[in-house]
């Protein structure tokens, strides 16, 4: 199918979910309502953690206001196409997976079309807003380049969280039931990562390296954004997600090769 | 049309006792049970039969129906439905069938029966024309125009079902998988739907493979009864090869004393055959029988 069969196909799977969930108005709002307040009091945390403190480790409130933004717009993002793969062992256990196969189109797309979830946006309204006001407070001087590295940060950044749905949801294909093991990572990050991760010190910094990828969307192209590095190349590097994305796939595969179907 | 030869699956189930010590045990060391879902299984159906595909719970049935229609790859064995693999060429295969599993809906469950249908069309990229020709003609058939508007989750069973079967119709293929269609449904819903499937049988050349429990179902639409228990086929052939096989092994179960059998019993065991009702009770004891062999 072509790439753009695809996209108005996932298009028209987003506005029934859409459709869906407008059948619930009030169901919808307060979702809304709640998952934007969860973000404000994280917000306000640092906002609070900033009265005693001018910096940690060299960032400034703006800084460390730029990172929780992104941070926090990739993983609503990813939450609200990636959706699908997050609760994807219910997918699997209620036989729609089957289903889903039995449509003459790729099962990706239809697990993701199928949960996309609008009132999970909620948290875009607070990180928009503070990422204005990271953008004005911090010590980064605004060009074109430094622009596009914030972009490709809030872009890889969706992309890494997606990979890391996607892989948990291959683990149903051998587990069937929930494995909140990458939740663990997910989540995680989402706390640890409003934060640039060397304030946590070089063993996290590793692991966030070389085991998931984390820095590759904040540590090392902040360090370009703010002047400590002149390297432009580490303001590219959330590009590098494209090669954990990709094994993540492998996995994905692997996974729908191995697929047993349950129950009647 | 359809080809299944020496197919076998099996799956591993994993089997503990009950009670709270053993699930802690099972959590360290697990047992698990190999189930042959499908042993050796071979058949042939050709372009626009009509197949009832019976069996008692856990034989296989929908095993078969998963392999058909390419949600599952099989241990051994070939499979060639139109010379597709089916799992292999499951994009292109799935074009061409239709399938409705009884137990689960393929309906968005929030929105409009109709808007469901629009998605389907785009889904598998039906015209335009195709798309409202086939919609007209289905509407008329089931007697969908009252319930095209509403959201799926307030309809009822038999409205549903009517719009699951015409939504696995929208994009006309040439093979119809039913599994279980009438389950659960009142009799008038049961008889339209057996109607509806008999008339696209007989006007498209669908060819129709039903799984039931319903004997009534296999009455009504089946002109081939595959009959299949624990994972192999006991019998292929009509309704008739059915009910005298059933007769048959029914009259030498009661007769066993008396050699020769008794030519009334025979007699009485072949009226009662002509009712569904009894019919169960027929099957049943060829199930047993069957399964004992």
């Amino acid at each position: 199918m072509s790439l753009r069969k695809s996209i108005s196909l996932y298009i028209r799977y987003a506005a029934v979910c859409v459709r869906s969930i407008m059948e619930y108005k009030l169901s919808f709002g307060l979702m809304i309502f709640g998952r934007c307040m969860i973000a404000f009091t994280e917000f306000l945390a640092i906002r609070f953690l900033f009265d005693g403190l001018t910096e940690i480790k060299g960032y400034t409130y703006g800084d460390v206001l730029l990172c929780f933004s992104v941070i926090h717009m990739s993983f609503t993002l990813s939450e609200l196409i990636g959706n699908g793969f997050k609760t994807f062992s219910g997918i699997v256990k209620s036989g729609e997976f089957d289903r889903m196969l039995l449509r003459p189109c790729s099962p990706i797309l239809q697990i993701i079309g199928t949960r996309f979830e609008i009132g999970r946006t909620g948290p875009l309204i607070t990180s928009t807003i503070t990422l204005c006001l990271g953008i004005r407070e911090s010590q980064v001087h605004w060009n074109f380049l430094t622009a596009f590295t914030l972009l490709l940060m809030i872009l890889g950044g969706t992309l890494l969280f997606i990979g890391l749905y996607m892989l948990g949801a291959s683990f149903c294909f051998f587990t069937i039931e929930d494995t909140s093991i990458l939740n663990a990572l997910t989540y995680g990050a989402k706390e640890h990562g409003k934060y640039p991760i060397d304030v946590y010190g070089r063993g996290v910094l590793r692991f966030c390296t070389f085991v998931i990828p984390y820095t590759l969307v904040q540590y090392y192209p902040l360090q370009f954004l703010l002047g400590r590095s002149t390297s432009w190349v580490l303001g590219l590097c959330p590009v590098g997600v494209v090669v954990f994305l990709a094994i993540c796939y492998g996995v994905w595969c692997a996974g729908v090769r191995n697929y047993k179907s349950c129950g009647s | 049309m359809i080809t299944m030869e020496h197919v076998c699956k099996s799956y591993k189930v994993a089997k503990r006792k009950a009670g709270l010590g053993e699930v802690c045990k099972s959590f360290f060391r697990r047992e698990h049970e190999v189930v042959h879902a499908l042993k050796d299984v071979s058949f042939t159906i050709g372009e626009g039969e009509m197949v009832g595909y019976i069996g008692p719970n856990g034989a296989g049935k929908s095993s078969t129906i998963k392999i058909l229609s390419g949600i599952l790859t099989p241990d051994s064995g070939t499979c060639r439905v139109d010379g597709r693999i089916p799992w292999k060429n499951r994009t292109e295969h799935v074009r061409q069938i239709g399938v409705v599993f009884g137990q689960r809906s393929q309906l968005w469950w929030d929105i409009p029966v109709i808007d469901s249908f629009e998605l389907l069309k785009e889904i598998y990229s039906v015209s335009k024309e195709n798309y409202n020709r086939k919609l007209e003609e289905l509407t008329e058939l089931l007697q969908l125009s009252e319930i095209l508007k509403t959201p799926t989750r307030q309809l009822s069973l038999g409205q549903r079902m009517r719009c699951e079967v015409a939504a696995s119709l929208l994009h006309e293929p040439r093979i119809l998988f039913l599994d279980e269609p009438t389950i659960g449904l009142d009799a008038v819903s049961k008889l339209a739907v057996r109607d509806f499937i008999k008339k696209m049988n007989r006007e498209h050349k669908t060819t129709v493979i039903l799984t039931t429990h319903d004997m009534q179902d296999i009455e009504a639409i089946a002109e081939r009864v595959i009959s299949i228990g624990k994972g192999q086929i006991l019998l292929d052939g009509s309704l008739q090869d059915l009910q005298t096989a059933a007769g048959v092994f029914d009259v030498a179960e009661g007769s066993e004393n008396v050699p020769g059998g008794d030519s009334k019993a025979i007699e009485k065991e072949n009226t009662a055959t002509q009712s569904g009702i009894n019919l169960d009770h027929v099957m049943a004891a060829l199930y047993k029988k069957l399964d004992i062999m």
